[in-house]
Parts: structure tokens; C-alpha cells; sequence
């Protein structure tokens, strides 16, 4: 086995259940050209009801994956939604079957730059046509029609996921009879784009990116992707949050060192953030997601107008925001609001208030908890869903 | 169906204004009673707004559509003919510009439905006349100077201001203290004096 499979176990022998698409199912993606063959890795969990009317479909956010709640292959850490997913939970497996899958461009079994290229025999790595989060859907609609599930009961997701449960509403109306977008936002700010070319410039300035080559030539652009997602985390978290977490502590000593090693702890932190990062995820597969985001601008697709995307939408919508979220603040929220009113569509929108910041969409908020569960219950009794 | 019998009386009475099926938007749904009311009752598409984030969320977390938002500015959002009703209960004197929210009201609803304590009530005339202090009865219990209530009126000028927004009033009734419907038939002045709330039922004059 060549070394570029070996050290990528979990994009070419995903644990996980994959469904094959071959070169008779395409997928047509937004930069006009035809994706074939390609893979979706996916988990499933609870069961699907008889007349399939009980699947929800969840989607991750930038670095996250299939694993949503069962522990994850490679870190051995719960799944990432663990605090909302699973028995008696607010998106109760014993009531809902639960869909989620590696998003195109991914490197958790699902194609992306990591995956062997049919044409080569070696990884994509940037031959790999951009992803946007329409193509995303795409795939993931390719993944559920595969399934036999004609209508989903519910597409939730926060952040990058919750850009794809707006997708999924503008693109497949009929097919989602709800959606709960939690701190995300229609389209990617001047600010969020900075943020993610940062992250971008910072791989690719690694002398070991090898012009997205790594793979074939045995070596991983591991600084480079440790800074990439240690400046990303901070947009992850409050100041306020911060400031209580680790103010101006002192890593493991009673002095500064006049020194460049990690003397504050929230370094230590951040480096940790950085250096477990490497061990999961792949360099290219981030310029790709992220890439998807900064593209991602749904009113643009309509004319302009957001509402247009939402007009005569019979689906359930839930609009999520977080106070201290300073990457995809209440105000971008209430803009798809706006809109959804606009579109005389039905939806609920909650501004939760934390200081935990964007993450807090990953945590055990009450608040967020009992919204989350209401929603559901509420969209459950419109839909006659007998649980 | 029955209701819960700690429903409301009043709440009753604007449920009852409503066709069975329609869609209905509730402004100032506070923790979503009416809308509840509406949903078991009637089988309405019933949605709210409201402007404090604590009853958005109790409402949300009750499986109810509820927005965050301030009937003075949002509702500029919704589209014309959106709704069957738009509803606003015991809310008209908290807003900022009460003709204009009617105004939208009207335009995105076919019909609008309002509820409103009735500043014309003998026992009000009477503390400013007597006490020569702003009134503060049970249902009106805050000081003037911390009151969310701003902008007061009368049945009588509810009724003209029906009249410069160009709404036909299709149905109104006076409300005794307790919300139940006052009985009698008698002209504009007597309602005014004795009822304690009122109730409307508008549409528009012009389609």
C-alpha cells in the first residue's frame, strides 16, 4: 500500500457506511463540470419509521463530520453533537432516524482532494473541482434519494452545516418538511472571507503543502494547518469567554521566560487546538471547505433576493443565533429572517444568550436545548408523526 | 373542544372572530396563549411575533412559529395579503406609532383583529377628574413614568382612527373587566363609558 493511503486511512477506508455513485449518476456541480465517480461516507442512527416520514438530516460544520454521535475513529472523542444527539435527547434516536454524512470535499471517507483521483491512481488533491455548499447538498440529496426517503422531516445544522440546511430549504423545498439553521448565515461576509484566506495562506505557505502535492510526496503541511486552525478558533470563541477561561494565566510557571514559548496559557491552548487539528483533518480539504463557505451567497443564486429563494416554501423553518457569536452574529440570522417573513414562510427565530460564543451551537445551552425540542415536537405534530 | 378554562375570556372572544384554517399572524404573541388557543381551537396556520426574547423563546420551546420582533418596525417585512388575520391583542397602546402598525396591519392582512383597554371608562375619567392624578386601575397597574403604555385611547377614538385608516368595522364589542363581552346594545358613547376593553374586528374599505 503506498504511503499516501496508509496515512490517510479514514479518507479511503472511512468506518462508516459509503454509497458509490458511478460514472451513470454524476454529480453536476456549480463550477459546470460532472463529478464521477465519487463516494459519500455517512452514519446513521435510531430507525427509519414505515412510511419513512421520520429521517432528519444533519449536517456538519467546516471541520466536522459524519460522526455526530458515536465516538470518532480517529480522536476516540464523543461525537460532536453528543449533547443534542441520541436517546432522550432533543433529537431523540429513538424517535428520528438520523442521517449524517461527510460533505463533499471532506476527508472522512466522502470525495475530496484526499480521495484517489480514477483518472491518476493518486489523490485529487487540487484537481478536485471546487465544492460550494450547493454541490454539498447535491450530494446529499443523491445520498437520501439513495435511501428510499422521499421527504425529510427535518435538515438541521449549525455554522457551515446550517448553510447547507438553508441550501437544502431554497434548493429542495419539497423535500424537507423543516430546517433549523443555528448560527449560520445566506451568505459569507468580507470579514468571514479574510478569516478563512488567512487560514488558506497559512497552509499554503507551508513549505511541505508542495503545491497541494503532499500526499504523493510523503509529507503533511502540518504547521501550516496548525496556525490555519489556530487563528480560526479564536473566531470560535468569545472574548468574554477567553478572558474568563484564561485572562492573562501563566502556562505552568510563576514568571514570563523573555521568551517566544508558550508562557500564556491560552497559547498552550491554542497550539493544542492546532496540533491535534493535523492528526484529523486534511490540509486540502480545508482550502476546499472553506472555500465553499466564502462562495456560499444563496441570495445571489435568486436575484438578488433572498426572499425569492424562500417563495411559497411549505417548509417549518427555526432560526438559531447565539448573543457573543461574533462569526455569524444575530444580525446575519435576522437578515434570513427578514427574508423568510418576506416569503410569508412559517418560522420561529431565538437569539440565545451565552457568552460561549460560535461554539456554543455544539454545548449544552437550556435554552437552545428547549428550542431545539420544541421545534421538533412542534414540526412533529404538523407532520403527524405518531412518536 | 373545549378550552382550558383558565384560557382568557377575551382571548376566547378574538379565537371566535377567526375562520376555521385560516392564516393567522399574532403581533405581541407575548407566551403564545392565543396562538396555542388558535392552533388546538380553530386549526389555524397560526403564527407570532414578539418583541421580549424570553416569551420568543417560551413560545419556540412550545413547538409555536415565533419571531423576535418589534411590530413598529418589522412588520414592514411581511409581504401585502400575507395573512388572513393579523392580530393584535392588548398590544395597540405599547407601540410607537399605533396608526401605522394598523395601516400595516391591514395591508398584510385581510382582516385585523384588536384588542385595547379602553381609556374612555368612567372609572379612568374619573381618577383624572377627580384625583386629577394618571389613572392606574387593575389591568392598567403601572405608574405613568415607567408605563410600557404610551399611546392610550378611547373606543370613540379607536373608532376614528378605524376611519382615517379607511377599515370597515365589520364587528366590535365592549369588554367588561374580566374580558367577557358586555351584552347590550347601545350607541358608541355608552361603550365607551362602561366598557372596559374593546374589540375589533376591521377590514379594508378598498380591497
Amino acid at each position: 500500500m503506498t504511503d499516501f493511503l496508509t496515512s490517510n486511512a479514514e479518507a479511503h477506508r472511512p468506518q462508516s457506511l459509503i454509497a458509490h455513485f458511478d460514472a451513470s449518476q454524476p454529480l453536476a456541480m456549480s463550477a459546470g463540470v460532472m463529478l464521477a465517480p465519487f463516494s459519500i461516507a455517512y452514519q446513521t442512527y435510531g430507525r427509519l419509521n414505515a412510511d419513512k416520514s421520520n429521517a432528519i438530516l444533519l449536517c456538519h460544520a467546516l471541520t466536522g463530520d459524519q460522526h455526530v454521535a458515536s465516538v470518532h475513529p480517529v480522536t476516540g472523542k464523543p461525537g460532536w453533537w453528543s449533547a443534542l444527539v441520541g436517546p432522550g435527547k432533543p433529537i431523540d434516536t429513538e424517535k428520528y432516524f438520523i442521517i449524517c454524512s461527510n460533505v463533499l470535499g471532506g476527508c472522512m471517507g466522502t470525495t475530496g482532494p484526499a480521495s484517489l483521483n480514477p483518472a491518476t491512481g493518486k489523490p485529487y488533491g487540487l484537481d478536485l473541482p471546487v465544492v460550494t455548499i450547493a454541490d454539498m447538498v447535491r450530494a446529499q440529496a443523491m445520498l437520501v434519494e439513495r435511501l428510499g426517503i422521499e421527504t425529510l422531516f427535518c435538515v438541521a445544522g449549525g455554522s457551515m452545516g446550517g448553510m447547507q440546511a438553508l441550501q437544502w430549504a431554497a434548493s429542495f423545498p419539497d423535500k424537507v418538511f423543516s430546517v433549523m439553521i443555528i448560527a449560520a448565515a445566506a451568505r459569507h461576509s468580507a470579514q468571514n472571507i479574510a478569516f478563512h484566506e488567512v487560514g488558506r495562506q497559512a497552509v499554503m505557505a507551508d513549505p511541505d503543502w508542495r503545491g497541494g502535492r503532499y500526499l504523493e510526496e510523503g509529507v503533511r503541511p502540518a504547521k501550516g494547518l496548525a496556525v490555519a486552525r489556530m487563528a480560526a478558533h479564536i473566531t470560535y470563541l468569545s472574548e468574554e469567554a477567553l478572558q474568563r477561561k484564561f485572562g492573562r494565566k501563566l502556562q505552568n510557571r510563576t514568571e514570563k521566560t523573555f521568551s517566544f514559548d508558550a508562557d500564556f496559557q491560552v497559547e498552550n491552548y491554542l497550539r493544542h487546538q492546532g496540533s491535534t487539528f493535523v492528526d484529523r483533518f486534511d490540509a486540502n480539504s480545508y482550502l476546499y471547505v472553506t472555500r465553499a463557505c466564502d462562495y456560499f451567497d444563496l441570495a445571489q443564486d435568486y436575484g438578488g433576493s433572498l426572499a425569492t429563494a424562500f417563495k411559497n416554501s411549505p417548509t417549518r423553518f427555526c432560526v438559531v443565533s447565539f448573543t457573543s457569536d461574533w462569526l455569524y452574529t444575530t444580525s446575519e440570522s435576522r437578515v434570513i429572517v427578514h427574508a423568510l417573513n418576506a416569503a410569508a414562510a412559517s418560522v420561529s427565530f431565538v437569539e440565545i444568550e451565552t457568552d460561549k460564543g460560535h461554539d456554543a451551537f455544539l454545548l449544552e445551552e437550556p435554552d437552545f436545548i428547549a428550542t431545539t425540542r420544541g421545534f421538533l415536537a412542534g414540526a412533529a405534530r404538523a407532520r403527524g408523526l405518531d412518536i | 373542544m373545549n378550552a382550558k378554562p383558565a384560557t382568557r375570556i377575551d382571548l376566547l372572544l378574538v379565537a371566535d372572530m377567526v375562520e376555521t384554517g385560516a392564516r393567522v399572524l399574532d403581533v405581541g404573541c407575548g407566551d403564545g396563549e392565543l396562538l396555542r388557543l388558535l392552533a388546538d381551537t380553530r386549526g389555524v396556520d397560526a403564527r407570532g411575533m414578539e418583541i421580549s426574547q424570553k416569551g420568543v423563546n417560551d413560545c419556540v420551546a412550545k413547538g409555536l412559529s415565533v419571531v423576535q420582533g418589534d411590530a413598529d418596525i418589522d412588520l414592514a417585512d411581511y409581504p401585502t395579503n400575507g395573512f388572513d388575520y393579523v392580530i393584535l391583542s392588548q398590544t395597540l397602546q405599547a407601540t410607537r406609532n399605533p396608526k401605522l402598525v394598523l395601516e400595516q396591519m391591514l395591508r398584510i392582512g385581510k382582516r385585523a383583529i384588536v384588542s385595547f383597554p379602553n381609556f374612555g371608562h368612567w372609572r379612568i375619567r374619573w381618577q383624572i377628574a377627580a384625583r386629577g392624578r394618571m389613572p392606574m386601575t387593575s389591568n392598567l397597574d403601572h405608574a405613568w413614568y415607567e408605563t410600557p403604555n404610551i399611546h392610550f385611547c378611547s373606543i370613540r377614538d379607536f373608532v376614528s382612527l378605524a376611519e382615517l385608516v379607511e377599515a370597515r368595522i365589520v364587528k366590535a364589542m365592549a369588554l367588561d373587566k374580566e374580558g367577557a363581552q358586555m351584552r347590550f346594545d347601545a350607541p358608541w358613547w355608552a361603550w365607551n363609558l362602561l366598557g372596559e376593553q374593546a374589540l375589533f374586528l376591521l377590514e379594508r374599505k378598498r380591497p
